[in-house]
């Protein structure tokens, strides 16, 4: 009988940063999807302009303090590139064991705060009770395991201060690496209750597409080759060549196509791609969650982090256990002219940073956001979901919607601020 | 940010006397409105934000600006600082969707009580804050 619907998000719940959704239902047929971001544009594309190009890594870190740490270590990388600077072994181990810390903090993050709520039928992670309880003080513990190691590694787990272009100004302390070691291995079994949570989560929705991420030998997330599960691979540096800008009017953010098509990044991805690579003990523990891989399945991308939570304690405790720091000086830039670009995989997918430098200055940056490119099929799998569920009350639309969209794990604050929009 | 990695070693104490009356990040039904302390992050750049710091203000006993874009607009700013060229590309932009001429501090709109500084905020001066309020009272 309800034939006709209008439902209105104005501001989602549970997602890092501002987005809305409108849906409009006619004659049982889903006639228009809107996802909205709604963040304000800070024109970082522009900012970036003109700048010293040594000074561009921690100016790009502002653009979200989520993922600063992502942003810090691609530009870095993409003017490493440009300007012939090649890290030392050390300063590629410690930007590893940041970014691990980083993926157990967002992971953590967006898998405790915003998805279990919806598993277990509570608005919010704090109001659990009962026998659901503990997991408050797991979240924790898992989230302050992340911080200590980027902490450790870089300086702050928030806008990280010892790293620069060619490598790391202070240098972690030695005497604490074990103990952010026992810190992190103390977290390990809530991260495996935490995937056996989202292994036993039943939810389920694909559409046929393709899901891209680097891929590595050791299930880093800094240096690869970009990959699909249709095929393709291509050095990280001709990655952005193959992409579309979408501009989409109503939002404040800009999307992109990999070859004329929408596909996705994300945990997901990099476990339909890669998942050989992960640490032989966390493959030895999730056996059985891993079979679920490779698939189309939306939601398993809550399963994929959980895994990854596991793989990046399991990897970063092993390294720190070994790990001997030397006294070393970053490698200065051989020149000051030169185009570079690089990829790597933030939490929510694969970050790219290309530069053109000219005298130590920034001329043209390029920047592509996780978020940006999952932003089409997210909105063509909303509609398809809305147009299954089409009869359903409006109440239950919204709540399967919310929880698609926090399956993406989408970032909007980095979403919105790089669109070189041409209003024509 | 720096609040919800504040709360890692905290929660269990906090929690006892701090109720999240407003927290997208953390749940849906909330609403801004009696609020003893309102934390506020970032600058204002459009209209709309106007707004909502006013009705912020109007729903706080005490409000707090949180960090340095929220103290001085810096690091949002950028634009505040572009050349001709860069401000006629994103002009269009900047009327489409309410922009403000520039980007402003919170201070600009409303009285601001407290300040915690920083990019990141000062995670011990946030904390020295917090339990201050709960030890005084608000």
């Amino acid at each position: 009988m309800h034939k006709e619907k209008d439902i209105k998000i104005d501001l989602l719940s549970k997602i890092e940063g501002h987005a809305s959704l409108n849906i409009k239902i006619r004659k049982d047929k889903v006639e228009d999807v809107k996802l909205k971001v709604l963040e304000n544009k800070r024109f970082y594309t522009q900012a970036v302009r003109g700048k010293p190009a040594l000074a561009v890594p921690a100016l790009v870190s502002r653009i979200c303090g989520t993922c600063s740490i992502s942003h810090l270590t691609c530009a870095t990388e993409a003017i490493e590139k440009a300007l012939g600077v090649e890290p030392s072994e050390q300063t590629m181990m410690l930007r590893k064991l940041a970014m691990y810390g980083t993926m157990i903090r967002d992971h953590a993050l967006h898998l405790y705060l915003f998805c279990l709520p919806d598993i277990f039928g509570y608005d919010s992670l704090l109001d659990f009770a009962g026998k659901y309880k503990h997991l408050i003080g797991e979240c924790f513990e898992i989230k302050a395991g992340g911080n200590a190691l980027s902490t450790w590694a870089a300086g702050r787990s928030v806008h990280p201060a010892y790293s620069r272009i060619g490598g790391w100004t202070v240098l972690p302390k030695q005497e604490k690496a074990k103990e952010v070691a026992r810190q992190l291995l103390d977290c390990r079994e809530h991260a495996l209750e935490l995937a056996e949570l989202f292994h036993d989560c039943s939810w389920q929705f694909e559409r046929e597409s393709e899901f891209i991420s680097l891929i590595t030998p050791d299930y880093t997330f800094l240096e690869g080759r970009m990959g699909g599960t249709k095929g393709f691979r291509l050095p990280e540096s001709d990655y952005y060549k193959h992409l579309q800008k979408v501009i989409i009017p109503y939002s404040q953010a800009t999307a992109f196509e990999f070859e004329g098509k929408e596909y996705m990044v994300g945990a997901l991805s990099r476990l339909n791609l890669n998942k050989g690579a992960l640490h032989p003990d966390t493959i030895r523990d999730c056996s059985k969650m891993l079979k679920e891989f490779p698939t189309g399945n939306v939601f398993s991308n809550n399963l994929a982090q959980a895994i990854e939570i596991i793989h990046c304690i399991d990897h970063a405790a092993e390294m720190l256990e070994s790990v001997q720091i030397k006294n070393e000086k970053p490698v200065e830039p051989k020149i000051q002219t030169g185009k570079g670009a690089g990829a790597i995989e933030a939490p929510r997918g694969t970050l790219w940073y290309g530069f053109d430098i000219a005298d130590s200055k920034v001329k043209t940056g390029h920047i592509v956001i996780p978020t940006a490119q999952n932003q089409i099929k997210m909105q063509n799998d909303i509609r398809a979901l809305v147009q299954k569920l089409v009869k359903e009350p409006k109440t239950t639309i919204v709540r399967e919607c919310e929880k698609l969209i926090r399956a993406y794990d989408p970032c909007m604050s980095c979403a919105s601020h790089f669109l070189k929009v041409r209003w024509t | 940010m720096v609040f919800m990695e504040a709360l890692n070693s905290r929660y269990a104490k906090w929690m006892k006397y701090v109720n999240f009356q407003y927290s997208k990040l953390l749940r849906s039904n909330s609403k801004i409105e009696g609020l003893d302390v309102a934390f506020v992050e970032g600058a204002i750049s459009t209209k709309d934000e106007v707004e909502r710091i006013k009705k912020v203000r109007k729903s706080s006993k005490i409000l707090v600006a949180i960090g340095a874009c929220a103290i001085d607009a810096t690091p949002s700013a950028h634009r505040n600082f572009f050349a001709a060229k860069e401000l006629k590309e994103i002009a269009p932009v900047l009327k489409k969707f309410g922009y403000l001429d520039k980007v402003y501090p919170l201070s600009k709109f409303v009285k601001v009580d407290y300040q915690v500084p920083g990019c990141p905020q000062d995670e011990t001066k946030f904390v020295e804050l917090v339990e201050r309020f709960i030890k005084e009272g608000v």
